[in-house]
């Protein structure tokens, strides 16, 4: 039965393409009235007059956010937050969606297209800062950035804050199965991605940069390192963990630990509470040596063509029913102070949304842009690190490849030679 | 004469969509981000060359696989009564209707660890075996994906072969053997060539087989590619060489294949 329940989810999420994301269940009991209240609330906002200038101008703006990472109204009295906008300013938003970070940088830096409002994370606003991508926000149309907690503002990535407005954060943490894996959770930690004993249950990052900052935290270096020989050695420690890694994987860490096809992955905080959801085996830790805390930060690119509305729409998300309806449904942790206040207690106790103050001050790193260089020798080692086989097949490859060539050289030539033959008589 | 006026939509076409990023594919491999001639790139590729040998490996071996499977089926279909080829070719063609990523998909639900292969052989005490994730899937993919090319080609030319000629090939003391290498081989190999063709050169820039049903471990030159655009390092320059590079090593692979052809045509 689990079986063939396991098989619809897969091949469902497989119809739709999307990561089923459905609302936490701690926040599902919080029932209708408060959603009927959130309705209410919103359409008081204090200020309206700030969101109707542009009432009758017939702008549109264009939104660039990542997959499921916005309140949609999908479920029963949730707020569609893009329709609200639309009602509330008359400005037309035109949402659309990525799926990582190089994605939006390679859209952004072809030129193609032309956005608004990005939501990228925390080494993705550093690299386009750098590069001249993003612009400078007025934070005088941005009165709701007073909401944003203090220890979420002016990061590293962003030191003068003033590019970007936090929207989102979490950390990366184990999600296992803990029917199969008898160890208490307090005692889990990266290492156990590397136990020998659950070879080819594992799954790991298919992304350079957060597979290397598990290893660069076990080998006690800074997730942010150039040190060539630090990423060396934590390319190293990839390259031993590879032969009990079941495979390299992103979103499909969803369906596989699902369907329980693997036993243990590393995995964002939010979308592991969604999983957890699904199948209760699960649990999720946060590892005690240390982490990765990532944030997801609204920006607006150089190229936006509507920039006074784009942060009408900053400030918008950032107003507290909003932000709470998004945070609710997107499982993920706020910056937000009002809508954080706003969670049922239970969320906000939970170590897993959010980990104590101490553990984020002490443990817990954000990724800052590495480097053009330091970028380009983690790519290298990553791919030799990925193509690197097993010495037993490599052996026989290229001598039977080249067997093969030269064998079809040789019929080649003689076949020529036979036809030539053919025609001198 | 006038005819000629009618393909000239698809002349331009063929301009702007195919002749104009070949160009610029060339042009992005020979230079760097100031736009100055180099070299460099080309000779990054060298770098890749065990993903270059496993790709190649990989389609060889699924190719290979495809034409072993393809070439009975497609006679044995040339052969059936008229109205009944109809109906098999449509269940040939049938797979294909649906989405390639959904089919690849099924796959992985298939091959998986709770998989239904594993779960079917658990019930007779075997296994589990480790089945997704493996290079032996990759090819799976390729093969399961591909077949309908392989079939299709193989199959209009071995229709067009009369009965007669083998009734003659009979009547002249063939065996059943000779008659298959004299008679129905060789007048088979235009559809052999272009099935192949029309099967390694998908199979060889794959890559969301591979992503999908190799686990990331199983990397191919489709993979290399998309990194250099997708991946840490923004990368055009390389991605736009190891992509040209595929194309000549392509391009050499299919004038050998053109040698077989007995009409010497040009298949590409």
């Amino acid at each position: 039965m689990n079986l063939i329940k396991n098989i619809f989810s897969v091949s469902v999420t497989a119809v739709l393409g999307v990561s089923m994301l459905t609302a936490c269940t701690a926040s599902d009991e919080s029932g209708t009235d408060e959603d009927e209240e959130i309705s209410r609330q919103t359409l008081t906002i204090a200020d309206t007059d700030y969101y109707t200038r542009f009432k009758d101008a017939g702008i549109s703006i264009n939104v660039y956010n990542w997959g499921e990472y916005i309140s949609t109204g999908a479920d029963e009295g949730t707020l569609d937050v893009n329709s609200e906008f639309e009602k509330l300013t008359g400005i037309k938003v035109n949402y659309t969606t990525f799926a990582t970070n190089e994605e939006l940088y390679a859209k952004l830096k072809g030129g193609a297209a032309s956005y608004d409002v990005i939501i990228p994370s925390d080494y993705m606003i550093s690299k386009m800062i750098r590069e001249n991508m993003v612009q400078p926000l007025n934070f005088g149309n941005i009165p709701n950035f007073e909401y944003i907690m203090e220890n979420f503002r002016c990061q590293d990535y962003d030191p003068q804050n003033a590019y970007s407005v936090p929207y989102t954060w979490g950390t990366v943490g184990i999600i296992y199965d803990s029917t199969m894996i008898d160890i208490a959770p307090e005692d889990i930690d990266w290492d156990l991605l590397w136990n020998q004993d659950y070879a080819d249950q594992i799954l790991m990052f298919d992304n350079p940069r957060d597979a290397f900052a598990i290893s660069e935290i076990m080998l006690g270096y800074s997730i942010n390192t150039e040190d060539k020989d630090e990423l060396e050695q934590a390319a190293y420690k990839l390259k031993n963990q590879k032969k009990i890694v079941q495979g390299y994987v992103m979103d499909e860490i969803f369906d596989k630990m699902g369907a329980g096809d693997a036993l243990i992955a590393p995995y964002y905080a939010g979308d592991a509470l969604t999983i957890m959801d699904e199948n209760e085996d699960l649990n999720f830790v946060v590892p005690k040596s240390g982490t990765n805390l990532f944030i997801d930060a609204m920006c607006i690119p150089v190229s936006a063509r509507q920039k006074e509305a784009a942060e009408m729409y900053i400030n918008f998300m950032c107003e507290p029913d909003i932000a709470y309806s998004n945070i609710d449904y997107i499982c993920y942790s706020t910056p937000h102070q009002a809508a954080y206040e706003m969670l049922d207690e239970d969320v906000r106790n939970s170590t897993v949304s959010y980990p104590n103050q101490d553990f984020i001050r002490d443990k817990t790193t954000v990724f800052v842009n590495l480097s053009d260089e330091a970028n380009l020798l983690m790519q290298n080692l990553w791919t030799e690190m990925k193509s690197a086989e097993d010495e037993s097949s490599n052996r026989w490859i290229v001598p039977v490849f080249l067997i093969f060539c030269v064998i079809i050289m040789i019929f080649v030539l003689v076949r020529r030679h036979i036809r030539n033959k053919k025609d001198i008589f | 004469m006038k005819l000629k006026y009618f393909s000239a939509p698809y002349l331009v076409w063929m301009i702007v969509f195919i002749l104009v990023p070949l160009l610029m594919i060339a042009y992005f491999a020979f230079t760097n981000d100031d736009g100055g001639f180099t070299v460099k790139y080309i000779s990054d590729v060298g770098q890749y060359a065990n993903i270059f040998v496993r790709s190649i490996w990989l389609s060889l071996i699924a190719t290979a696989i495809c034409l072993v499977i393809a070439y009975p089926v497609a006679f044995i279909l040339s052969r059936m009564e008229k109205h009944k080829q109809g109906t098999m070719l449509m269940i040939v063609m049938l797979p294909m209707w649906m989405n390639f990523l959904l089919r690849t998909y099924a796959w992985m639900t298939l091959l998986g660890n709770n998989g239904i292969i594993n779960y079917i052989l658990g019930l007779v005490g075997l296994g589990p075996y480790k089945l997704i994730n493996t290079s032996a899937a990759v090819v799976l993919g390729m093969v399961y994906n591909y077949l309908p090319f392989m079939i299709l080609p193989l199959y209009s030319v071995m229709e067009k072969i009369d009965k007669s000629m083998f009734e003659a090939a009979d009547d002249l003391g063939c065996s059943s053997v000779q008659t298959l290498f004299r008679v129905i081989v060789p007048l088979s190999m235009p559809g052999i060539t272009s099935g192949i063709t029309m099967v390694f050169v998908p199979a060889i820039s794959t890559f969301i087989i591979s992503r999908m049903l190799g686990g990331g471990s199983n990397l191919l030159i489709g993979d290399l590619i998309e990194m250099q655009f997708l991946g840490n390092a923004y990368n055009p320059h390389l991605g736009a060489a190891i992509s040209f590079v595929l194309m000549v090593i392509i391009l050499v692979i299919m004038t050998v294949m053109n040698q077989f052809d007995p009409d010497e045509q040009v298949l590409m």
